[in-house]
C-alpha cells in the first residue's frame, strides 16, 4: 500500500474549509445587483386555477417582476423532462404528462409552484407574494395508492386513465407459475414501503445570472450533477445552446438523491434573470423543501415465495404499485423498474421470478430516487418475506439464508430478472456480521433485557444492490435517455503537481480526498501535490454526476483511465529521454525506468520535459501532459452483505430502541476505510430512520400532514447507538479499481433487519406483522390486537 | 442601530427589528459559515455563541443581540490553528457535507465548556438540537468525546 | 415575518405600560416559542416588548418553604436549581440545549402550549404564579389551548413552587418535536398527592382518581385499573387519543415509581 494511496484512512482534505466556516454553498453566494425570488405554491392538492390577480402584488415595495405559467408558456420554455422511458407490457410507451415550471390551468399537489415573485429582497418577494390573489376551484385529490387505483378515483391526468403511468413487468411468468405449482410451501406477504423525504440539511438553492453582452447564462445550483442539468436546460427547458450555459454546483450540503433532478427553480431563475437583466436567487425554506423536493419510496406490494420441502426457494412472484406523485421527476420511471424489480433475486438463487409493477399518479409531490432508490424497497420485501418463510416453515432464519445464497463458485451468476452478478461472497459477510454482534451471546442478552422489562429482538437482513450506474448501451435498451459513463481529465502541471477534473460531484462523499488517493496510488505523487476539481461545467469536460453509489466505480475508473493515458505518454517521453525502447520502460512508485537497470526519470522530470520540450520527440508527440478519459462501465457493480440489529421494545409504550447494529458489507476494494465506514454510518441512520421514525404522511385528499421537523421525525444523536461496521471484499471484476460502491448500503440493508428484529421481539406476544415505520403507537396496537 | 461584537470585532449596524441574528450574520456581516437548515428552530445549523452560550441564531432577533459578544464558527480557530473541537471533527471524520458542521461544533464547544467529561449518553442528549443527515452521528460523538479529552488534557 | 416596533423597557412597570392598551403588543422573553410563531406568520404583533432588561426577574432562590423562580430564569438555570430535583430534571429535558439557554419559565407558561412540560410541574406542585398585579394559583392559570388566565398586558414576574416531600416527572416525548405526547408529574406533599398531565389534552389537567388512590397508598400498583377516558384527549399524527390515554397510565406509574 502506497502511503496515502488506495486503502489509507487519509483525513479529509475538504474538512478544513468546512470546519472554519469557509465552505461556499449556493446560498452563501451573493452576486452584485442580485434580486430574490419567492415561489408562491399551491396549498391545494388538486384545483383548477380560475384566475390570478397580480394587481396588488405588483404595487408592493421592491417588486421587480411577477411571473406566472402563462409567461412560461408565452416564452416557450420547455417542460421538465423525464429521463427514462418505460414501456408497458403491451409495448406501448408510458404516459408522460407535461410538467411546466409554473402550473398552468391546474395545480396537482400541495407545493406545486404557481407564481414567481422577484423583488429586491427575499422579504419583499415573500410579502408581495402574499398579495397575489389566486382564485382556485378546489377539486377532489387523491394521495394514496390503494385509493388512486380504485375505480372512480379522482384522475390526476386525463391522459392517464386509472392514474396509471405504466404497467410493466419483468421475468418469466410461465416458469414462475410452474415453480409455484410444484412448491411444497407458499409464503405470502403484503407490505408497504413508507414514503420518505430525503432532507439533506442544506435546502435547495439556485442563482440565475444572464449576461446580456455575451448572451451567457450562469446557474449556481445545489445539484448532484451539474452537467446533466446543463444538458436538460440546453436541450429541453431553457432551450439555448449548451455552450452558452455554465452550471456550477459549489459546495453542496448533502443530496441523497433529492438533488439529482432538474427542478423548475433552476430554469426559473435563469429565465427571470434574462427577463429582468439582473441575477435572481431563490433559496428554499425547509417547509418549502418538504413540498417541493422529490420524495422517495412509497410502494404497496404483494409477494409470494414458493419453497420446496427443505426450504429452498423455487420461485418468487411480486406485484407492486409505485407512487410517482403528480409529475414524473427526472429519474422517477426507472426507480421501481430497473432499480427495484431487477434486484428481487437478492443474494439468493431463485430459479424463477416474475414481477409486475404499476406506476401510479397521485396528487402528491413527485417521487424519485432517494438513497438506495428501488433497492431498499426490493431488499425490504425480500428480507421480510424470507424471515416470514423461516418462521412459517420452522427453519432457522440464518440457515434459510445460508442455504439459499448464491454460492461463491456460482459467480458470475445470471438472475432471472436481467442482472448478472460478477462476484460476491454472501456466506463470508454473514459469518463476519454474526461474529461481530456475538450471535452466540444473544440468548443471554435477551434474558438481561427481559429482567429490565424489555423485549429484545434480533433481526437479520442479507441484501444485494446494483450500483455503478451504468453500462450506457444496456441502459439505453432499457429506456434511459442519457449515457451513464463518467468523464475525467487529469492535468499534470509543468512542476509535476496534478489537478483532477471529475464529472462526479461530491456533496459529502469526500472525493477531494479519495480521488486524490487514486493519483497518489497510480502516479506516485504526494497527496499535497494533488487537487480535485468538481461541480463546474466550465472547468470539467463532461460528467454524469453522483448518485447510485457510482462515483468511485465509474468516476474513479475514469480518473484511473486518464492516468493510464498519462503514463502511456510519460513512457514515450521517458523512452526518448533515456534513449531506450518504449517497450522497456516501466512505471512504478513515481518513476519511469528502463527495465532491469537503474536508469530512470522521476515523474516530475517527465512533466517538466512535456512542457519544456527541449529534449523531446516533437515529431511524434505533442507537448503537454493532460489527458481526458470517458469510462463506460461494463456492468453494474453488486455490493452486498449482512446487516444485524438488536432492538429492545418497551411493551408498555411500544417504544423501540435500537441497541446494537453490526454490519458486514462487501463493497469491493476500499479506497479510504474511514470514509467508507462513514458512508455506512450515514446510510444506517437513514435506514433505521425509515424503519422506526420517518414517514411522509398525506391525508386521503392530498394535504401534507408532515410538513416540518415538528412532525417529520429526523433521526437524532440520542436515537442511535454506535455502529459495528465490517467489510469483506470480493473485488469487482470489471472495473480497473475493483470497487463496488458504498453510498447506499446502510439505507438498503438495515430497514428489514430492524423490522425483523421488532417482529422477533414481539413474536412471543403473537404479533406477526408490522409496517414501517414501527412507531410506538403501531407497536402498542400490534401487541394489543395480538393478545386474545 | 445596534452594536455587536462578532469574533472580537465590533460592528455598528442598522437592522430592522424583525431581522434575525442569523440574517445579520449571513447577509450583512457576510459570515456565511453559520447556516440555516430549517424554519422551526430545530436543526441547529445556525448555532452560535452569544455571551458564551450556544443559541440558535435563527431564533433570536438581531436587536436582542445589541451589546452582545458573539462568536461564530469563523471566530473559533485562533491564528490559523483549529480549535480542538474542530481538529477532532477532522480527525474522527465527524463531518461529510459540512452543512450542519458549524452548528454542531459550536454546540459541542458549549457542552465541553460546561461538562469537561461528558459521557457518550450526555453527548448524544446534548446534541438533540443539532440534526445531521450524513454521519449517523457515530463519528460526531467520537469527535466530541475525543475533543473533551484533549481539552481536559490542557492542550488549550 | 411582519415588521414591528421593538421596545426595551427598564422596569416591569414600564413594560406593562407598553403592553397596556395596545392589542398588537406582545412581551418577548427568551423568544423560543414566540419567534418560531412569528417566523411562520402565526403571530403578527405590531410591537414587541423585550423583557431582557428586567434583571430582577431572573433570580432563583429558596423562599421559606417555597422555591421562587423568576419569570426570566432560563430552562437551563432551572435545570441547575435545587431543591426540587424533579423540576430541575424536567427543565433539563425541555427542547434542546440551545432552547434551554434562551427559553424562560415565564415565556413558556405565558405561551400555554398544551404539550409543554412546565404546566405539569406547576399544577402538580400547586405553584403560585406571581404577576405584576396579582397571584394566580396554577390550577386556574391554564385555561385552554394556548390560553391562560393572564390579561393581555399582564406580566408574570415569578413562579412560587412549594417544596414537596416526593415528586417525579416522566414524559413520553414526541419523536420529532420532543414536546410531550404525554407528560405526568406526580407530587406527594403535606396537602396530599397531586397528579398533573400535560401533552394529552388541550391543556394540563389533574387526575383526581389517581390522586385519591395514591393518597391511600403511594405506590405504582395503586394505579392498577385506573383508566383515563380518551374522549377529551388530542389525536394527531404522532398519537391517537386512545394511545395517549394508555400512556397516561404508564407514565403515571413510572413517575410514582421514580418519585
Amino acid at each position: 500500500m502506497t502511503a496515502g494511496g488506495i486503502g489509507s484512512p487519509v483525513k479529509r482534505r475538504e474538512d478544513r474549509r468546512f470546519l472554519l466556516g469557509k465552505g461556499q454553498y449556493t446560498d452563501d453566494i451573493q452576486l452584485p445587483d442580485q434580486t430574490h425570488a419567492y415561489l408562491l405554491r399551491s396549498h391545494h392538492a388538486s384545483a383548477r386555477i380560475a384566475s390570478i390577480d397580480l394587481t396588488a402584488a405588483r404595487q408592493a415595495p421592491g417588486v421587480v417582476a411577477i411571473l406566472t405559467g402563462e409567461d412560461v408558456a408565452a416564452d416557450q420554455l420547455g417542460g421538465l423532462p423525464a429521463g427514462w422511458l418505460i414501456k408497458n407490457k403491451d409495448g406501448s410507451n408510458m404516459v408522460e404528462p407535461p410538467h411546466p415550471a409554473l402550473a398552468i390551468g391546474k395545480v396537482r399537489h400541495v407545493g406545486d409552484p404557481v407564481v414567481m415573485v422577484v423583488a429586491e429582497t427575499r422579504t419583499q418577494a415573500r410579502e408581495a407574494a402574499q398579495l397575489v390573489e389566486i382564485d382556485y376551484e378546489p377539486l377532489q385529490g387523491v394521495a394514496h395508492l390503494p385509493q388512486a387505483v380504485a375505480s372512480g378515483a379522482p384522475q390526476v391526468w386525463d391522459e392517464a386513465p386509472g392514474n396509471v403511468c405504466y404497467d410493466w413487468h419483468i421475468g418469466d411468468p410461465t416458469a414462475t407459475d410452474a415453480a409455484f405449482a410444484r412448491a411444497k410451501h407458499v409464503v405470502k406477504i403484503d407490505l408497504t414501503n413508507n414514503r420518505l423525504i430525503p432532507n439533506p440539511m442544506e435546502p435547495r438553492s439556485a442563482i440565475g445570472h444572464y449576461e446580456d453582452a455575451s448572451e451567457h447564462y450562469t446557474l449556481y445550483t445545489t445539484s448532484q450533477n451539474p452537467h446533466l442539468i446543463r444538458l436538460l436546460l440546453g436541450a429541453f427547458t431553457l432551450k439555448v445552446p449548451e455552450h452558452k450555459i455554465r452550471v456550477f454546483a459549489p459546495d453542496v450540503g448533502g443530496g441523497f438523491g433529492s438533488k439529482i433532478y432538474h427542478y423548475a427553480e433552476e430554469l426559473l431563475v435563469l429565465w427571470a434573470s434574462r427577463r429582468i437583466g439582473r441575477p435572481v436567487k431563490w433559496t428554499s425554506d425547509r417547509n418549502e423543501a418538504f413540498m417541493s423536493d422529490a420524495h422517495g419510496r412509497d410502494h404497496v406490494s404483494h409477494a409470494e415465495l414458493a419453497l420446496d420441502e427443505r426450504g429452498r426457494f423455487l420461485g418468487l412472484r411480486v406485484d407492486t404499485l409505485a407512487n410517482m406523485g403528480a409529475y414524473l421527476s427526472t429519474f422517477a420511471p426507472c426507480i421501481p423498474t430497473y432499480l427495484y424489480a431487477t434486484l428481487l433475486s437478492g443474494p439468493y438463487a431463485i430459479p424463477a421470478i416474475y414481477v409486475e409493477v404499476k406506476a401510479i399518479f397521485t396528487h402528491t409531490v413527485p417521487v424519485d430516487a432517494y438513497r438506495g432508490a428501488g433497492r431498499p424497497e426490493a431488499a425490504y420485501l425480500l428480507e421480510r418475506l424470507v424471515d416470514k418463510a423461516a418462521r412459517q416453515l420452522g427453519i432457522d432464519r440464518v440457515e434459510i439464508r445460508r442455504e439459499n445464497f448464491i454460492k461463491p463458485e456460482q459467480f458470475p451468476y445470471q438472475t432471472p430478472v436481467a442482472l448478472q452478478y460478477d462476484t460476491g461472497n454472501y456466506h463470508a459477510t454473514l459469518d463476519l456480521a454474526l461474529k461481530s454482534i456475538d450471535y452466540p451471546g444473544y440468548a443471554a442478552r435477551k434474558k438481561a433485557s427481559a429482567s429490565r422489562g424489555k423485549l429484545r429482538g434480533f433481526g437479520i437482513s442479507t441484501y444485494i444492490e446494483a450500483c455503478g450506474l451504468a453500462p450506457s448501451a444496456v441502459a439505453g435498451v432499457l429506456g434511459a435517455r442519457a449515457g451513464l459513463y463518467e468523464a475525467a481529465t487529469v492535468r499534470v502541471n509543468p512542476t509535476g503537481n496534478v489537478v483532477v477534473f471529475t464529472g462526479s460531484h461530491s456533496h459529502g462523499q469526500g472525493h477531494e480526498t479519495t480521488f486524490a488517493q487514486l493519483v497518489v496510488e497510480r502516479l506516485g505523487v504526494p497527496i499535497e501535490s494533488v487537487e480535485v476539481v468538481h461541480g463546474d461545467t466550465d472547468r470539467i469536460p463532461f460528467g454524469m454526476g453522483t448518485y447510485g453509489s457510482r462515483s468511485a466505480s465509474v468516476g474513479g475508473s475514469a480518473v484511473f483511465k486518464a492516468m493510464e493515458k498519462i503514463i502511456d505518454k510519460g513512457k514515450k517521453i521517458a523512452a526518448h529521454m533515456l534513449e531506450a525502447k518504449l517497450a522497456d520502460i516501466e512505471f512504478s512508485d513515481g518513476s519511469f525506468r528502463v527495465a532491469g537497470t537503474d536508469r530512470a526519470k522521476a515523474f516530475g522530470e517527465i512533466a517538466f520535459a512535456a512542457y519544456v520540450p527541449h529534449n523531446y520527440p516533437l515529431e511524434t508527440l505533442e507537448p503537454g501532459l493532460e489527458e481526458t478519459a470517458f469510462y463506460d462501465p461494463g456492468n453494474f457493480t453488486f455490493p452486498g452483505g449482512c446487516h444485524l440489529v438488536e432492538v429492545e421494545v418497551d411493551p408498555d409504550t411500544g417504544l423501540v430502541a435500537v441497541v446494537d447494529v453490526a454490519i458486514a458489507d462487501d463493497v469491493g476494494v476500499i479506497i479510504n476505510p474511514m470514509i467508507v465506514d462513514g458512508q455506512a454510518h450515514g446510510g444506517l441512520a437513514q435506514g433505521i430512520g425509515q424503519a422506526l421514525w420517518e414517514e411522509c404522511l398525506y391525508d386521503d385528499d392530498g394535504q401534507l400532514l408532515t410538513g416540518s421537523y415538528m412532525n417529520y421525525c429526523m433521526p437524532r444523536a440520542a436515537d442511535l447507538p454506535m455502529f459495528k461496521v465490517g467489510n469483506h471484499a470480493t473485488p469487482c471484476t470489471h472495473n480497473p479499481l475493483g470497487v463496488k460502491g458504498v453510498g447506499e448500503v446502510g439505507a438498503i440493508g438495515v430497514p428489514p433487519a430492524v423490522i425483523n428484529a421488532v417482529l422477533d421481539a414481539l413474536e412471543p406476544l403473537g404479533v406477526k406483522h408490522i409496517d414501517m415505520p414501527a412507531t410506538p403507537e403501531k407497536v402498542w396496537r400490534a401487541i394489543r390486537e395480538a393478545r386474545p | 442601530m445596534i452594536t455587536v461584537k462578532v469574533n472580537k470585532r465590533s460592528h455598528t449596524v442598522e437592522v430592522e427589528p424583525r431581522t434575525l441574528l442569523v440574517e445579520l450574520l449571513r447577509d450583512q456581516l457576510r459570515l456565511t459559515g453559520t447556516h440555516v437548515g430549517c424554519d422551526t428552530s430545530q436543526c441547529g445549523a445556525c448555532v452560535v455563541h452569544v455571551n458564551g452560550k450556544s443559541v440558535k441564531s435563527c431564533t433570536m432577533l438581531a436587536v436582542e443581540a445589541d451589546g452582545a459578544d458573539i462568536t461564530t464558527i469563523e471566530g473559533v480557530a485562533e491564528g490559523g490553528k483549529m480549535h480542538p473541537m474542530q481538529a477532532a471533527f477532522q480527525e474522527h471524520h465527524g463531518l461529510q457535507c459540512g452543512f450542519c458542521t458549524p452548528g454542531m461544533v459550536m454546540s459541542a464547544i458549549d457542552l465541553v465548556r460546561r461538562n469537561a467529561s461528558p459521557s457518550e449518553t450526555e453527548v448524544r442528549h446534548w446534541l438533540e438540537g443539532n440534526i445531521c443527515r450524513c454521519t449517523g452521528y457515530h463519528n460526531i460523538v467520537k469527535a466530541v468525546l475525543s475533543a473533551a479529552e484533549t481539552i481536559r488534557g490542557g492542550s488549550r | 415575518m411582519k415588521n414591528f416596533q421593538f421596545h426595551r423597557p427598564k422596569s416591569v412597570a414600564e413594560a406593562v405600560k407598553l403592553l397596556s392598551g395596545n392589542e398588537g403588543a406582545k412581551a418577548l422573553a427568551g423568544g423560543q416559542s414566540l419567534l418560531p410563531m412569528l417566523k411562520l406568520d402565526l403571530a403578527q404583533p405590531t410591537d414587541l416588548v423585550s423583557l431582557a432588561g428586567l434583571a430582577e426577574l431572573r433570580e432563583i432562590r429558596v423562599d421559606g418553604t417555597n422555591l421562587l423562580v423568576g419569570a426570566l430564569a432560563t430552562h437551563d438555570e432551572v435545570a441547575a436549581s435545587k431543591p426540587i430535583a424533579a423540576l430541575a430534571r424536567l427543565a433539563g429535558g425541555i427542547g434542546d440545549a440551545q432552547v434551554r439557554n434562551r427559553g424562560t419559565i415565564g415565556g413558556s407558561i405565558s405561551h400555554a402550549d398544551p404539550a409543554a412540560d412546565y404546566p405539569a410541574a406547576l399544577v402538580a406542585l400547586g405553584a403560585t404564579i406571581a404577576t405584576d398585579r396579582r397571584r394566580l394559583p396554577a390550577d386556574s392559570f391554564f385555561t385552554g389551548l394556548f390560553q391562560s388566565a393572564l390579561e393581555p398586558d399582564e406580566l408574570i414576574t415569578a413562579v412560587h413552587f412549594p417544596v414537596p416531600e416526593r415528586c417525579s416527572y416522566v414524559k413520553f416525548a414526541h419523536r420529532a418535536s420532543k414536546f410531550a405526547v404525554v407528560g405526568v408529574m406526580v407530587v406527594k406533599a403535606k396537602g396530599g398527592v397531586r397528579v398533573a398531565v400535560t401533552g394529552a389534552g388541550s391543556r394540563v389537567f389533574r387526575v383526581p382518581e389517581m390522586e385519591a388512590a395514591l393518597g391511600k397508598k403511594f405506590a405504582p400498583e395503586s394505579l392498577d385499573g385506573i383508566a383515563v377516558a380518551a374522549d377529551d384527549l388530542q389525536t394527531d399524527s404522532e398519537a391517537s387519543a386512545e394511545f395517549r390515554a394508555h400512556l397516561i397510565g404508564v407514565m403515571a406509574k413510572r413517575a410514582v415509581a421514580s418519585a
